[in-house]
């Protein structure tokens, strides 16, 4: 097993101290930072082949490279601490026991991009981490490593924390953004995108917890060394893993960018409780796994490639007691409950699902509801101004593709013993 | 108005978070829940107050907050308990527990027990997973908890 990066230190009862950060990392990455130029840090990036740990996978150094350079006016750095698809409890690791190796991490985004004020969106539950984060703030500019001329760079760094308040979609970035403008949490239609036009209308990186906090490491151990780890340089890095479920020993483990699937369960999570029938690799938008891909790498492409994604590399394990009609159904209920309604082919195609799935659990499917089903999904994919959407229908028709013989048991049956 | 205690202590905090953003509307959300955190909840009277201070009309500032899950409008109970039904959770048997809790308490989920001590309401995954089944009782999360957690938490 390598030895992890991010997480090395979560163990030691003052890692998430200033005194704790600076024994055990001390900054180097930001100093380092501050003394090159900001396309060199963005090309160190590029190079590094870091790609966002959010959900979507998209190369972190090019979307800082979409930011106007010579934009008159401020540029924001905002953090998505918002951690809300379902299986995900990665980010607040990072949160509660690292919060300087974030804030590092953010004030080389800013370096790179020019932004002198950064916003953290932390979702609304995570009282406990927004307190941490809180300190961590307060310490770091009263000991001069944030805020005006922070280690005498020259250079201002301001950092605030907004709470989420318990909306999903405020998550996607365009719908964060929104929310942290005092709006509801509505996904705007791109373009323009944020590197443009973002928060207050003005050029805006949006970036995970998990990306940025591998920025310190990028940036002191060197590009090279980072694209070493993980299954190849499009793949690199280590990423944290959220494992629940039917494993015996649930929690976050960080492990290089490629383990295996079984591999990763077996060596980390303590192994399977009982016998594993399908996997979801990458939160609940992530489309299932059977057995057939239990042996597959965990990267951004090997994922695609299955027709699935790695998503925030959320981990969810059911077994062969579980019963998946149930798993389906609780997903498209997620999706309908948290779908914010613009867009008619999410709002009605999420609640359709699911009332054609609670009538097929109370025992009344009928004939060619499979089809309906895959019918409705089809047309909420690539039709919807943001991607919750597609998460929802692409997730179920994993679920029928795969279990196919469950699905129509249900329609036939109602319950089944399993429920 | 004069029914918002420590309203001094509020415009105070208030107006220092106002300060901390670089648009008023900006701290709507900070602002809903430092008056949740002094008033249990965003009634009338707290909405006219955001939204005299803010420069927002009434009906912006009730939209945007119900748009919110974690707002509420009237006061839940002295031990708020929030349960997570997502797919961990549900194969760990999260739906079992909550049906248990509604049925010591005598309440439905999203309801307040009698007497204003608890109350209960189903959430979507609390991103605590690895703790499944897992509830927030106020701002503390539990688990995993099982039927015997419901037990005790119904004594109290
Ligand atoms: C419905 C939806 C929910 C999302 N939720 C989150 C989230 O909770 N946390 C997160 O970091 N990204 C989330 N994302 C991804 C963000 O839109 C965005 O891609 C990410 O914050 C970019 O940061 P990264 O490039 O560092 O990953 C979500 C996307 C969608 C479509
Ligand atoms: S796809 Fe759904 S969640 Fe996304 S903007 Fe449209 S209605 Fe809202
Ligand atoms: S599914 Fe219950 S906390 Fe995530």
């Amino acid at each position: 097993m390598m030895e992890p990066i991010l997480t090395k230190f979560v163990s030691d009862p003052e890692s998430y101290t200033l005194k704790g950060y600076l024994k055990n990392w001390g900054f180097e990455g930001l100093k380092k930072a501050l003394k090159m130029k900001p396309e060199d840090i963005i090309e160190e990036v590029k190079a590094s082949g870091l790609r966002g740990r959010g959900g979507a996978g998209f190369p972190t150094g090019l979307k800082w490279s979409f930011v106007p350079k010579d934009f008159p006016g401020p540029k924001y750095i905002v953090i998505n601490a918002d951690e809300g698809e379902p299986g995900t409890f990665k980010d607040k690791v990072i949160i509660e026991k690292e919060p300087f190796m974030l804030l590092e991490g953010i004030a080389i985004a800013a370096l790179a991009i020019g932004a002198e004020d950064a916003f953290i969106y932390i979702r609304g539950e995570f009282v406990e981490g927004a307190r941490v984060l809180g300190n961590a703030i307060k310490e770091a500019e009263e000991e001069g490593y944030l805020g005006k001329n922070y280690l005498n760079s020259g250079k201002n760094l301001y950092v605030r924390i907004t709470r989420g308040a318990g909306a999903y979609i405020c998550g996607e970035e365009t719908g964060l953004i929104e929310s942290l403008e005092g709006k509801r949490g509505h996904p705007r239609l791109r373009p323009p995108f944020p590197a443009t036009k973002g928060f207050l209308g003005k050029p805006t990186v949006v970036n995970n917890v998990e990306t940025l906090s591998c920025l310190p490491h990028i940036i002191s151990k060197g590009a090279q060394w980072f694209s070493s780890i993980g299954s190849n340089p499009k793949n690199s890095g280590t990423k944290l893993f959220p494992v629940s479920g039917d494993v015996k020993k649930p929690g976050v483990y960080e492990a290089p960018l490629g383990i295996p699937l079984k591999q990763l369960i077996e060596d980390y999570a303590g192994g399977f409780d009982g016998k594993p029938r399908a996997i979801i690799p990458g939160g609940v938008s992530a489309p299932v796994l059977d057995e057939r891909d239990f042996e597959i790498p965990m990267d951004f492409d090997s994922l695609l490639n299955a027709k699935s994604m790695l998503g925030s590399g959320a981990i969810i394990v059911l077994n062969e007691k579980r019963c998946l009609f149930r798993s389906a159904l609780r997903i498209v209920s997620f999706f309908a409950e948290e779908s914010c309604g613009q867009c008619s082919p999410c709002r009605e195609g999420t609640r359709w699902l699911e009332l054609i799935m609670e009538r097929i659990r109370e025992g009344e499917g009928r004939e060619g509801d499979l089809e309906l089903m895959k019918d409705i999904a089809s047309g909420m994919i690539g039709t919807t101004i943001c991607v919750l959407s597609d998460g929802c229908a692409m997730s179920l028709l994993s679920f029928i593709e795969k279990f196919e013989e469950e699905f129509k048991m249900h329609i036939g049956e109602g319950k089944c013993q399993n429920w | 108005m004069g029914r918002l205690e420590g309203l001094q202590d509020w415009e105070v905090k208030a107006n220092d978070l106002i300060k901390a953003y670089p648009d008023r509307k900006a701290s709507l959300l900070p602002l809903l829940h430092l008056s949740q955190e002094f008033w249990g909840c965003i009634n009338e009277d707290v909405i006219d107050l955001i939204s005299k201070k803010l420069k927002l009309t009434p009906s912006y500032v009730y939209g945007v907050a119900s748009f919110y899950t974690m707002y509420h409008f009237e006061r839940k109970g002295k031990i708020h308990i929030r349960i997570c039904t997502n797919v961990s959770c549900q194969i760990k048997g999260a739906e079992e527990i909550l049906k248990k809790l509604e049925e010591k308490l005598g309440i439905k989920e999203g309801g307040v027990s009698e007497d204003g001590k608890i109350s209960i309401e189903k959430v979507e995954c609390l991103g605590a997973c690895d703790r499944a089944p897992v509830v927030m009782v106020n701002d503390h999360y539990e688990g995993p908890v099982d039927l015997e957690w419901v037990e005790k938490i119904v004594s109290q």
